[in-house]
Order: structure tokens, then sequence, then C-alpha cells
């Protein structure tokens, strides 16, 4: 069996915010293996940037911790120091693109100063700003990427090349994993093809250990991992392989989200497509039980009653009393 | 105009910015763009952005003047018909609901507010009761609850219900055109295909002519009868969809259509 990288247990993060507290992630369970790619997909307020965040140990104000564990190579990063955690295992160990990584790199310097800053943080060692690009330059060159890029500034860069960008500086130290939220939503088809190309390249070439990536885009995180987790209210719903959960999904809602999407496929053209009925829950008042009940084609009594727990199916993951034994 | 008259021509539609105050450019928001729309027909606007889809779809709806070029809706000159009149028979549902809508005003008020214009153009008067009881079959028959939406403010609604009360109120006013300016980009996948099929609907039960805008190349396909694919402003592929995105001839077209990722499908990389 593979290294395990990342786990969490019974993860919980919620917003504490004058209007209420908002259930962003309530106990989420799951592990990254050495090698492996876990998308975690989702519609929008599902709770999958407030998971992946929680994820990285530091958790933005508003968004609090509230209970359960992170492990990531042995750090459990929700207790150590926080500027162990920054020095140690941030970077090194894990590293973060979030998802506005198009706006994340100053505007007032060039990015080779920029990164001249971010070397020194990390080695502790002064550089000039063409002594960082000679580091990183080979790094980027590795890449693929254009080592001209770090000459400019970032708004002389496209939407695409600055996320490459940031890849790029993130991967600098080889990080066990990888954690990436929504890398193709700014972008156009053309350059979400070469984003998609190189996180799978770095993947790979063991530049990076792991990934987790987070999007709305099933066909692109198809794409690009290896196992899928579904998210609907702050919750797992199915985890499975990638390829099994697309062919036959079992969870009623991962039934209807893949249903209500639209491929670029022949057969499409005739296909009724459904929506899924009701809008998706307020998490500052989620439904009691098994969130997606009110919504669900198949709902039981149990459903309203009892939270279900992940029930194991041929190796898949899925949260729903139509799984459980003998019923 | 006979029936087999196209319901909107553009010829050489041409739409250049000025940027800058003293140091002027001119940048290209749409050169020499002409197509036409039958009626009852769905036009799918495909491009990445930056191609002046929006630009082509805001000159059709008379917002930005172009620079040359003309319109003709139903063979009339677009550009010199009463504005009032022309947004009578040309409707428009926008990419974010929550701009569309007035955050002061609750959510009826643009559908009332369809009424108005219906009377000042065709005289048409309702009292409140006809107002009202128009406005909840239609809603009814989107498959909406008329109790549970109207006397709401946009604040309260979903991005895809907002949506849904803008087709509405192209149901009230039963335009000549809709012009649907990627009515589902902000909208949640669950409700995204209820977006379309009202989209559908429209064209199933008035026979209306629909202008759809997208950069979502599946949505396009699924949508549309015909595709329009702009690149910088000009177009670079026009016919019908299952032509257009199955086999494409400009190799602007088979790049966009092998980039987008497929569902069931993985790449070699």
């Amino acid at each position: 069996m593979a290294r395990k990288i990342l786990e969490s247990k019974k993860l919980r993060g919620y917003y504490r915010a004058p209007f209420g507290v908002v259930q962003g992630v309530d106990g989420i369970s799951l592990s990254v293996y050495e090698g492996d790619s876990l998308a975690i997909a989702g519609e929008s307020g599902c709770g999958k940037t407030t998971l992946i965040e929680l994820l990285t140990g530091t958790p933005v104000p508003l968004l609090r911790y509230e209970g359960g564990e992170i492990t990531v190579e042995g750090y459990d990063i929700l207790h150590i120091d926080p500027e162990k955690l920054r020095k140690e295992v941030k970077c090194v160990h894990l590293s973060y693109v979030p998802q506005s990584a198009l706006s994340s790199l100053n505007p007032t310097k060039r990015i080779k100063e920029f990164l001249a800053d971010m070397l020194k943080e990390r080695t502790g060692k002064s550089y000039t700003p063409d002594e960082a690009k000679e580091m990183i330059g080979k790094h980027f060159k590795r890449l693929g990427l254009d080592t001209k890029l770090l000459d400019r500034y970032p708004h002389e860069l496209s939407g695409g090349e600055k996320q490459r960008a940031n890849i790029a500086i993130s991967t600098f130290c080889e990080p066990s994993i990888l954690l990436v939220d929504e890398p193709t939503s700014s972008l156009d088809v053309t350059s979400q093809r070469k984003m998609i190309e190189l996180l799978i390249d770095i993947l790979r070439r063991k530049i990076i250990r792991s990934l987790v990536v987070v999007s709305h885009d099933l066909g692109v995180l198809r794409q690009m991992c290896d196992r899928l987790a579904i998210m609907y209210g702050g919750r797992l719903v199915e985890v499975g392989k990638m390829d099994d959960i697309v062919a036959k999904p079992l969870h009623p809602y991962t039934k209807l989200l893949l249903g209500s999407l639209v491929p670029l496929e022949k057969k499409i053209k005739n296909k009724r497509l459904k929506s899924i009925p009701g809008s998706p829950p307020d998490l500052r008042d989620p439904p009691p039980a098994c969130r997606f009940h009110p919504r669900c084609p198949e709902v039981m009594d149990i459903c309203k009653k009892k939270r279900p727990p992940m029930f194991k199916i041929k190796g898949r993951g899925v949260a729903c009393w139509l799984y459980a034994k003998g019923g | 105009m006979g029936k087999r008259d196209p319901i909107l021509r553009l010829e050489n539609l041409t739409k250049y910015y000025t940027a800058g105050y003293v140091f002027t450019k001119q940048v290209c928001g749409a050169k020499n763009v002409s197509f036409s729309l039958k009626r009852g027909e769905i036009l799918s606007l495909v491009g990445e952005s930056g191609s002046g889809k929006t630009t082509v779809a805001k000159m059709i709806l008379r917002l930005i003047k172009p620079t040359s070029g003309n319109i003709y809706l139903g063979g009339e000159d677009a550009l010199k018909m009463d504005k009032k009149e022309y947004w009578c028979r040309v409707q428009a549902v926008f990419q974010d609901p929550y701009s569309t809508f007035n955050g002061y005003y609750v959510v009826d008020k643009p559908l009332i507010e369809a009424f108005d214009l219906l009377k000042k153009v065709k005289g048409v008067t309702y009292s409140k009761s006809e107002k009202r009881e128009i406005i909840e079959s239609t809603l009814e028959k989107i498959g909406m609850n008329p109790d549970e939406i109207l006397g709401r403010y946009p604040h309260q609604t979903s991005g895809g219900q907002m949506q849904r009360l803008l087709v509405a109120r192209s149901l009230i006013m039963s335009p000549d055109l809709l012009v649907a300016d990627e009515p589902t980009s902000m909208v949640d996948a669950s409700t995204r295909v209820a977006v379309m099929e009202e989209i559908l609907r429209l064209r199933r039960e008035k026979k209306m002519s629909i202008i759809f805008v997208t950069h979502d190349v599946g949505q396009a396909y699924y949508i549309g009868d015909r595709a329009v694919v702009m690149r910088k402003g000009e177009i670079v592929e026009e016919g019908p969809v299952k032509k257009v995105f199955f086999s494409p001839k400009h190799p602007y077209t088979k790049d966009l259509v092998a980039s987008v990722p497929p569902l069931h499908k993985k790449w070699n990389i």
C-alpha cells in the first residue's frame, strides 16, 4: 500500500459570522496517498473551497476550525505552532494554489523580484532578482514554461500564463502534496488544456507526490485525476475511482449531477436533460440527517432521521441509506 | 414580410471601441459580422472570452451603437426604429442575474414593467389583477411557485430563479427575438439545465428566434440549430451545429472542439 501523505478525520469547519453559523465543512474524512490525484467536485456553495482551505491548516478568518484532525506527512497541522507550520510544512510538504491565484502575484514587482523574496524566506540567504531568475528559471524550463515570464510584471501576463507561473512557483520546493482550487475556472478552453497537461505532467514526473484539485467542472477533473470525491452541503456523498463513478454513479445526487451535465457528445442532442429539483441547502440551517433528502427522488424515512455513514461498496464510499446492508 | 424571410439579418456589423483619453487607440470589438436568423431558429454564438460575442449581442440589442454596418429586424432597418418599440420585439437574458435586477425592488418589478412597455408601444392596457393573473400563470407554466417567488428581493432568490424570471418576462412580452447572453454561466450545474429547457420552451411555444451566446461548446451544441464561431471579432465558421462541432473545417474551430474536456473519454496526455 502506498504511503499516506494527507489524512483528515471528521474534519469540521464553520463560518462564524454575525448573521449565523454556516456549517461549511461538516465531518469530512479522507486520505491522499503517494501518487494519488484526488478531485473534489460539487456545486457552488457545497463547501469545496472551505474544505481545501481547512486542509492548508490556515483557514482565513470567519472560517474556523471546529474539530477533527489533519495530518500531513506526520505533522498534526491544526495543532502545531503556526510559525513551524509556515517554515517546515508549507511549500516543503504542502503547497496551495488558491482560486484567486490570478491576483496573488505582487503587481508592483517583476516576478523574479517577488521570487527573490520567496527564496530568501525559504533558504535564509539573500538573492538578487537575477540569481533568483537563474535558480527558478531551471524549474520553469523543466515545466516547459518560458523563462521570459520572470522578467515581466504580473499585468503583462495572460490569465493562463499567470496561473501556470503560480503552479511553477508553488512546486519549486517539490512539495509532497499540491492543493489547487479551481485551476481552470477563469481560463479559456485552450489555456485550460495547457493547465491540465501541466498538472498531470508535474505529478507524473514526481515533482509533486500527490495532487488534490477542487473544481465544479467534472470534464476537467476527469482528465486530471484518478479518484473523485463528490461533495454536497458540506459533506462527502461519494468517494471512489473516477472511471467507476462517471460510468456508474451510486449516490442519487451524483446520478442527478452527472445527468445534468452537457458534454459535447453527439447523442446529447436528442437526450432530454433533467435538472435537480429544488435548490442547494442553506448551510446556516441545513436539513437534518441526510442533507440531500429534501431534493432526493429516492428518499426514505430513515433519510430524514439519521445521518448516513459512508457505506463501503466495491472499493467505493457512498453516504446513502440505499446502500445500507440488508436495506 | 413573408414567413420565410429571416427575422434578423446582420450586414457587415463592425464595432471599434476607443480606448484612452489623450492618446486614443482603436480596439476592434467586432469586424464585418454578417449572419441571418430564421423564424423559430436557435443560433449559438460561440467563442472564447474576448472574441466579440457579447459585443455582437449588445449591438443586436442596440445597447451599443455599431461603428458601421446594418441590422435588419424582419426586413426593417433596426437602427432607425424607435428604441422602445424595438425592445418590445427584442428581449434579453443577461449573464449576471444579480446586476440585471435592481436590488431595491422586489423581483416582480421587471415583470410588471413589461406590461408598461406593452402599453406604451402596442397600446394594450391591463388592470392590476389581470397583470397579476398573467404573471402567476406564466410562472406556473415554467414550473415556479408564484407565491414563493413573488414579493421577494433579488438577494433572496437564487441565480437560476432570476434567470428563469427573465425567461418568464420574455414569455409575457412574446418578442420576435430573444438574445440570451451567457444565461447559464453564473447558474449552478443542477439548475443550468432548467434555464436551458425554459429557453427551448420559448421556441416551442412562441416560435421565438433565439440567439444563444455561450463559451460552452457542449451547451451550444445541445441548444442550437446553427452555430456561429467567432474569434477576435470575426466569424470563423458558420453552419449547422452537427457540422460545426463534429466535422469542423476551420483550424480554430478544430482546436476549440479538441480542447473541450470530454466526460466519458480520457485524453492521451
